[in-house]
């Protein structure tokens, strides 16, 4: 099957659309666990442009950077989800709005 | 073509359901269908060894660290099952500005000439795609990973362990340092002591 039989920018526009699902989450949602999933979107929106256009040049250098950014994201995931259990300990809630120890 | 369409709709579908669901549990659920496609949708793109990746890495270990943590919450104090639900005032201006930005991306996408080579697959210099040692396969990705793209894959390395020395730090045993020895010694004490007791516990 000839994958190229789509054109590249239906691939833009995919993206495009999931990565302002995911905007708007991290925006409206106030529960951090789904927001980090918002984040996570956003990153995936990316990384299947960098593979779209990867096959479009037929380079593979696009594979390299989805690798880095996978990478990246499980890093931030841990990161932000050890993050959200400290809060919890501290601060007895998940709601970001109430969570204002840092306010001036 | 059938497939990226389909694949295109569930992806969407499972993006709105992950940010509009009201349990974070039936978000990590949605989000597993969307990586699902994701991963369906590097196939059709030739990257084989990515969409394992996709599968092993976020479906397999961020999907389930998320379940953990919100089995780990939701263990103690009952309300945050449910979540915290309110959407605030500022959402909606907030999300007509996100409408109007989508439609300016749609405009200047639609008005924008994405220029990519005139390659067909089978006279590429890498050979006919599909089979084994060309483009998007596993030794094509780990012979440019490992030669021309070594340093920033010793650099992931880097910023993996930097994630797990965080990690401990923040979420780790928040006890106090004691030598291993003393700490070793002491638990075997208390459970001496315990068992002394009278088992009841």
């Amino acid at each position: 099957m000839n994958a190229m039989a789509v054109p590249i920018a239906n691939y833009v526009g995919l993206s495009a659309v999931i990565f302002f699902i995911g905007l708007a989450g991290v925006v409206v949602r106030r529960n951090p666990l789904i927001m980090l999933m918002s984040i996570e979107l956003m990153f995936n929106a990316a990384n299947l442009l960098f593979a779209a256009f990867a096959r479009a040049w037929l380079h593979n250098a696009g594979h390299i950077f989805v690798f880095l950014v996978i990478t990246v994201a499980a890093a931030e995931a841990a990161i932000g989800l050890a993050i959200v259990v400290t809060v919890f300990r501290t601060a007895k809630t998940v709601d970001v709005d109430d969570v204002a120890l840092m306010k001036g | 073509m059938i497939a990226f369409y389909v694949l295109a709709v569930v992806m969407l579908a499972s993006a709105v359901w992950c940010v509009t669901a009201k349990k974070p549990v039936y978000s990590v659920v949605a989000l597993l269908l969307h990586f699902t496609a994701l991963a369906a949708t590097y196939l059709t793109l030739n990257a084989e060894f990515l969409a394992v990746i996709q599968l092993i890495v976020y479906s397999g270990a961020i999907l389930v660290l998320f379940l953990f943590v919100i089995a780990l919450l939701s263990s103690g104090v009952a309300p945050f099952a449910a979540g915290p639900n309110k959407l605030p005032r500022i959402a909606y201006p907030l999300g007509l500005f996100g409408l109007i930005g989508l439609g300016f991306l749609t405009w200047a996408l639609a008005r924008t000439a994405i220029v990519t080579p005139a390659v067909s697959p089978n006279a590429s210099p890498l050979g006919p795609v599909g089979t084994a040692g060309v483009f998007g396969s596993v030794g094509d990705f780990g012979t440019a990973l490992f030669t021309a793209n070594l340093l920033p894959f010793e650099i992931t390395a880097l910023i993996l362990m930097v994630a797990v020395i965080g990690v401990v730090l923040l979420a780790g045993d928040q006890t106090p340092y004691s030598p291993t020895k003393r700490r070793a010694d002491d638990v075997r004490r208390e459970m001496r002591e315990a068992i002394l007791r009278g088992g009841d516990q």
